[in-house]
């Protein structure tokens, strides 16, 4: 065990740094709080200079534009990252999840068709998974695709597609057998989605925006070089784009963490309670501090976990707990935010009057989802169950 | 960075867990337990033996010289054994105080004979008032004598010779001078006895730099957060065995969610704690800056885990959770004990808040 930096990743992180400190725009402030639909050219421009300096997508080999990072380099990065306050990439799904997939799974043509454009965010994907009757049970998904010729012909609907709105190409897991188990009858397509027959509405969410969409396709024609892995053998392409949603995103997450508890504690030292500021009531000292700790135990189990899966190659079901724990902790640290502000924790941005212009109320809404997305808090108990403790299948 | 184990650090906790299987095996913690004292001779002289009384001492006072990660190892191990008697007052709360203040020529006649494994010891800490705020601590010496009365002090009457925090100073009584009085204080934990120590003029030895006193205990407190992790863990593994067993309605229990989900929150909650207790071990041996913090972060949350790991291990066993036959109630009994030692959870958040808000106030005005 030695937590401090090796020489190699004092290196990755200075040659970062000494990037970042010439590269990272400077008004990134002023363009933050816009809508995203707004800032999307923004986005898509920073991404394409963090791609010149091959900095866009470090975790992918280095043959495919990226640096073969170390899980421990993907962590010093984001921090990197969120220290300068850097903007966010635009291609967030085709970088972390989508575009690892394709070079897993993808053939040479394939490769040299996708992967450059994820890169330098020329074109933008988004990921049609879940529908409507589909969600836990994932392998249950109804879109079917029917072949005719040399395509596919795909009709179905798929929900809580993100940058849908913007998305150039789709990774689609659609049902092309219907007579075998269900795991057994999926497949992967690479679908434009300017292609005829595609609908794209948003889905209107709790908290009033639309960060997600609905998906219609209706006689869709995908021509069957666009099968990412073998057809009828989607189930295993689609889990492994699902593992990469478990991989380096935990970091960028605690940093956000550790920003959101250093401004509690901050704004703890002016509002008010009983009679003296917030900071010095010994209940709320109990539950900021509670938060603190919890923040960084979700850090130190995140990098245990990469430990482990330098040690052993691919991330495991344990990486299941990281998942709980972030989520139910955020929620936690939402509702400690809610009784620190009192009344005004629930202004809305756009009130005079609303903390640090509505985040706190916003994000009191938006970690409702986080028990839900990427696998509710019941199903990662149900993997940690039987997975990683080997208690029988409870479904 | 890595925060995975080496090779002899992994090696040396599975020599442990094989040590302890074997030399410490549930029949013999029921068996010691029911002792007077807690204390068996011939298991004292086994550890002595592998070298563990001396873990993380200096060579040169008769010990192995490891550091506290490879202390904070076999103190997961030994609580997974729930060993009993007093290894842990001994070791991880005497002998360290000892070495953080005592100079070189009380660590002679303290320090090494606790390497030897020849004498046995323990740390006075509290007193009437229960208080780990080392500012309530009211003992004070006059003329080289103490007076006063310490509380649950854990395995006094196995100890040669008594550490006493005192308000003006760290002090070594032995446990045969004049105007001592060690009584039982009966409690839940069942492996670790607890006494309440009166000194009337009881001669004292000063040790000689009381400034290591806080490290000292927060070396302590974390080698208590392994053995609480290695508690858990057992609980865990105990709990799981029986819900692949035990069947009801014709299924094992294990089948059903609300089953599962409590055995998945006692596995989040151990490693967890896992995560907290080593990189407070690491982070004392490296005299990291956070190091303070770490360990109250490490304490808090495992004081209240190392609770509900143990009332999720009863639930799941039904009826047989809570009989005296069962294993559970000895650990659950342990954590109990371990949770107010050192600081219970609010206690940490206490002491968190003072670091970490308070001490950025402190930044905030003088920016």
């Amino acid at each position: 065990m030695d937590l401090n930096l090796s020489a190699e990743e004092r290196l990755f992180r200075d040659e970062l740094r000494a990037w970042l400190g010439t590269n990272v725009p400077k008004d990134w402030a002023e363009w933050r709080e816009k809508p995203l639909e707004e800032t999307f050219p923004y986005l898509r421009a920073w991404q394409r200079k963090l791609d010149e300096g091959r900095w866009a997508a470090v975790s992918w080999p280095k043959e495919y534009g990226g640096r073969s990072a170390t899980l421990m380099q993907q962590a010093i990065f984001w921090e990197e990252m969120a220290q300068v306050q850097a903007p966010p990439m635009a291609n967030a799904l085709g970088l972390g999840l989508i575009g690892p997939t394709i070079i897993a799974y993808g053939t040479e043509a394939q490769k040299k068709r996708f992967v450059p454009k994820i890169l330098s965010a020329e074109e933008i994907w988004c990921q049609g998974f879940s529908e409507p009757n589909a969600g836990s049970d994932l392998a249950g998904l109804q879109t079917e695709a029917r072949l005719d010729g040399d395509h596919y012909v795909v009709n179905g609907q798929k929900v809580w597609t993100s940058y849908g709105w913007v998305g150039d190409w789709c990774e689609l897991v659609v049902r092309t057998d219907a007579n075998v188990p269900k795991h057994k009858g999926l497949t992967v397509l690479l679908v434009n989605m300017k292609s005829p027959g595609v609908d794209v509405r948003p889905l209107r969410q709790m908290t009033g925006e639309s960060e997600f969409n609905e998906l219609f396709f209706r006689d869709v024609r995908v021509p069957v070089e666009n099968v990412l892995g073998k057809v009828n053998d989607g189930w295993n392409v689609a889990v492994s784009t699902l593992m990469y949603e478990r991989g380096s995103y935990g970091a960028r997450l605690h940093l956000l963490f550790k920003r959101n508890i250093e401004r509690l504690i901050e704004l703890s030292r002016t509002f008010q309670r009983n009679g003296h500021p917030a900071a010095r009531d010994p209940l709320m000292r109990q539950k900021l501090a509670q938060c603190y700790g919890e923040i960084e135990i979700m850090r130190l189990n995140q990098l245990r976990a990469f430990s482990r899966i330098t040690a052993t190659g691919v991330p495991g079901p344990e990486g299941s707990i990281l998942k709980i724990f972030w989520s139910e902790l955020n929620q936690r640290v939402q509702q400690v935010a809610q009784e620190l502000l009192g009344p005004y924790g629930q202004l809305v941005g756009g009130d005079s009057r609303a903390i640090d212009n509505g985040i706190w109320s916003y994000g009191y809404l938006r970690t409702r989802g986080n028990t839900i997305e990427a696998g509710t808090s019941e199903v990662q108990r149900n993997i940690i169950g039987h997975f990683v403790l080997g208690l029988p299948r409870s479904y | 960075m890595e925060f995975g184990l080496s090779e002899s650090q992994q090696l040396l906790k599975d020599n442990a867990r094989k040590f302890f299987a074997g030399e410490c095996p549930m029949a013999e913690v029921r068996r010691i337990m029911e002792t007077d004292t807690a204390y068996d001779a011939a298991l004292w002289a086994k550890m002595v033996e592998q070298g563990y009384t001396g873990i993380i001492f200096p060579e040169e006072y008769g010990g192995v010289g490891l550091g506290i990660v490879e202390f904070i190892l076999l103190m997961e191990e030994a609580g997974r054994a729930l060993v009993p008697g007093p290894f842990f007052s001994t070791v991880a709360l005497a002998g360290a105080l000892i070495d953080a203040v005592a100079d070189p020529e009380q660590k002679k006649r303290y320090l090494a004979p606790i390497c030897a494994g020849e004498a046995r010891s323990t740390v006075a800490i509290l007193e009437a008032t229960a208080s780990w705020n080392s500012a309530d601590v009211q003992i004070a010496s006059a003329n080289g004598k103490l007076t006063g009365e310490k509380l649950f002090v854990p395995d006094a009457m196995e100890a040669d010779f008594i550490i006493v925090v005192a308000r003006d100073g760290v002090f070594a009584v032995d446990a045969k001078a004049s105007g001592i009085n060690i009584q039982r204080m009966e409690a839940l934990d069942l492996t670790r006895k607890l006494y309440s120590v009166r000194f009337s003029g009881t001669p004292a030895e000063k040790l000689a730099n009381a400034a290591g006193l806080a490290r000292a205990l927060d070396v302590a407190a974390a080698a208590l957060v392994a053995e609480m992790v290695g508690g858990m863990q057992r609980t865990l593994d105990i709990t799981v065995e029986y819900a692949k067993t035990r069947k009801q309605f014709g299924k094992p229990i294990g089948m059903f969610q609300a089953v599962q989900h409590h055995c998945a929150d006692m596995y989040l909650e151990t490693e967890s704690a896992r995560s907290a207790a080593y990189y407070a071990a690491w982070a004392l041996e490296e005299n990291a800056p956070d190091a303070a913090v770490a360990v109250s972060i490490a304490k808090m949350y495992a004081s209240d885990a190392a609770r509900t790991v143990g009332n999720r291990g009863i639930q799941v066993h039904g009826g047989m959770g809570f009989t005296w036959e069962n294993d559970l109630h000895l650990y659950y009994r342990r954590a109990k004990a371990s949770e107010t030692a050192f600081g219970d959870s609010t206690y940490h958040r206490e002491r968190i808040a003072g670091l970490v808000i308070d001490a950025g106030a402190v930044s905030v005005q003088s920016a």
